[in-house]
């Protein structure tokens, strides 16, 4: 990725803006033992494939919204302290069927969902998810698992106050791996479908099949799509409207 | 919901659930001998999760780290692993599966901790329904009295601390395992369990149970072929 000049922060530290406390929702029915009302702070989500900046607008994010005053907590897939070192070790040997591997995933999400995420939000916080919900059920959906078994196993989730999904044609998802990586991810290439032996083929026929069924999803949970091929500044600049916006709301 | 006969599939699956200490256990042990002296193919599961999945589990347990939903995911990963990986390769391959619990018991035990019922069931549908399901009912007192008679030490969850009904782990295990009877017996006609009065002699039990098998599976489909010798 190319260097891009820093456009200096807007911020005025006379006027930090206190963002009005909303009441918030659970796609479903929630974990149980969850007061909605104490839940003040903001859930902003970026989603999209690996390769696809996510990291980089997050930590810009992140410089941005503390030089505002705010406090924030980042989560992301495969970090809970209950289940992240299994997972990868599944990952690696590729030895647990769909349905386990899924749940896996699915106790992974809760845990850092009722340890950092809520928590966070309580403590009115910005909680930044690299990753939620989405990427999970769309793996999933792509190994044809029951959507409204989804729906419903995902009905802990509570309800983010914007979901930024980095758009990148996966050409060009192919290149930034391997500038970043020098080699293809087993799992990014979806190699455990079988699509084609060849790596490289399997990757783009995978990566767009991600695509589809995130375009599918999208109906239902409202995406910011976000052109993923701009430079990290002019992206940023974008989200950071969206999100200077959703503080404002009255 | 359909059962494995529903599915096609060759095998039988039958299932046991009851309270700790309802003798369960037991008699599925018995059932699973008679089965297996009449030179039929038999399988007893074992609750034998993948290492993985055990390790994350035993971790959450050992720390106290689960919550409701945790507790209730964890425990479905676990179910599933040993649903696609045994239970569905066995009934298949057309055995008579024997299950010393099933989803019944995560149904009842989740939903006591909180667990909106719907969730859970959701959550559990990818399993089908056994052929029979054998529920051992036991007045509350006699299984406790089986189970708290040695004073064992009760393990965090296992005794519901989590739900903090009471700071004394045997007052707290007592009041759970009412609970999780109430769940039975609720679930009980729904899902056409087999009951069975748990608080007969061992050998009455086994009696009725061996009856119902036989007049419910049809045993002689399940004869064990001896393998064909590879050589003379």
């Amino acid at each position: 990725m190319k260097p891009s000049p820093r456009v200096p922060l807007q911020t005025n530290p006379r006027r930090i803006l206190v963002p009005r406390v909303k009441p918030r929702q659970f796609y479903g029915q929630g974990v149980p033992g969850m007061d909605l009302s104490k839940l003040g702070g903001k859930l902003i989500v970026v989603e999209g494939a690996d390769g696809s900046g996510r990291s980089t607008q997050i930590a810009r994010l992140v410089e941005w919204l503390e030089g505002c005053g705010h406090a924030t907590v980042q989560v992301g897939l495969k970090r809970s302290t209950l289940v992240s070192e299994e997972l990868d070790q599944a990952q690696q040997g590729n030895i647990l069927s769909r349905t386990t591997l899924s749940l896996f995933y699915a106790t992974d999400f809760a845990d850092q969902l009722e340890n950092i995420i809520l928590p966070g939000l309580r403590a009115g916080r910005m909680v930044l998810a690299d990753r939620y919900i989405y990427t999970l059920m769309v793996r999933d959906m792509v190994r044809g698992m029951d959507l409204a078994w989804l729906k419903n196993l995902y009905g802990i989730a509570v309800v983010p106050d914007v979901v930024f999904y980095l758009n990148v044609l996966p050409e060009e998802l192919v290149e930034r791996n391997f500038a970043k990586n020098q080699s293809l991810d087993f799992w990014e290439s979806g190699m455990d479908l079988g699509l084609s032996r060849d790596m490289f083929d399997s990757f783009l026929q995978y990566q767009s099949l991600v695509a589809v069924k995130f375009k599918e999803l999208q109906a239902t949970y409202g995406f910011t799509i976000v052109d993923g091929h701009r430079t990290p500044e002019e992206i940023n600049i974008e989200l950071r409207k969206r999100i200077e916006s959703i503080l404002a709301r009255k | 919901m359909k059962t494995f006969a529903e599915l096609g599939f060759p095998g039988r699956l039958i299932a046991v659930e009851g309270l700790d200490g309802s003798g369960k256990s037991t008699q599925i042990y018995l059932l699973k001998r008679w089965l297996e002296l009449q030179g039929l193919k038999v399988f007893f599961s074992e609750w034998n999760s993948s290492e993985l999945v055990k390790n994350a589990t035993s971790k959450g347990k050992k720390r106290e780290l689960l919550s409701p939903t945790t507790f209730s995911l964890i425990h479905a990963t676990d179910f599933a692993d040993r649903y696609e990986r045994q239970l569905v390769p066995l009934v298949r391959a057309g055995y008579i599966v024997l299950c010393d619990r099933y989803i019944f018991t995560a149904f009842g035990r989740d939903t006591v901790r909180g667990c909106p019922q719907e969730w859970v069931r959701g959550i559990y549908n990818f399993a089908a329904m056994p052929d029979l399901v054998f529920f051992f009912k036991a007045s509350l007192e006699v299984s406790l009295q089986r189970i708290l008679e040695g004073r064992p030490q009760l393990k965090y969850f296992e005794a519901g601390m989590d739900l903090r009904l009471s700071s004394d782990p045997y007052e707290s295990f007592r009041i759970f395992q009412g609970r999780i009877l109430e769940e039975y017996l609720a679930m009980s006609t729904e899902f056409h369990f087999l009951v069975i009065d748990a608080n007969q002699q061992i050998e009455a039990q086994q009696a009725v149970v061996r009856d119902l098998v036989a007049a419910k599976v049809d045993l002689k489909k399940y004869i064990l072929h001896k393998p064909i010798p590879l050589s003379k």
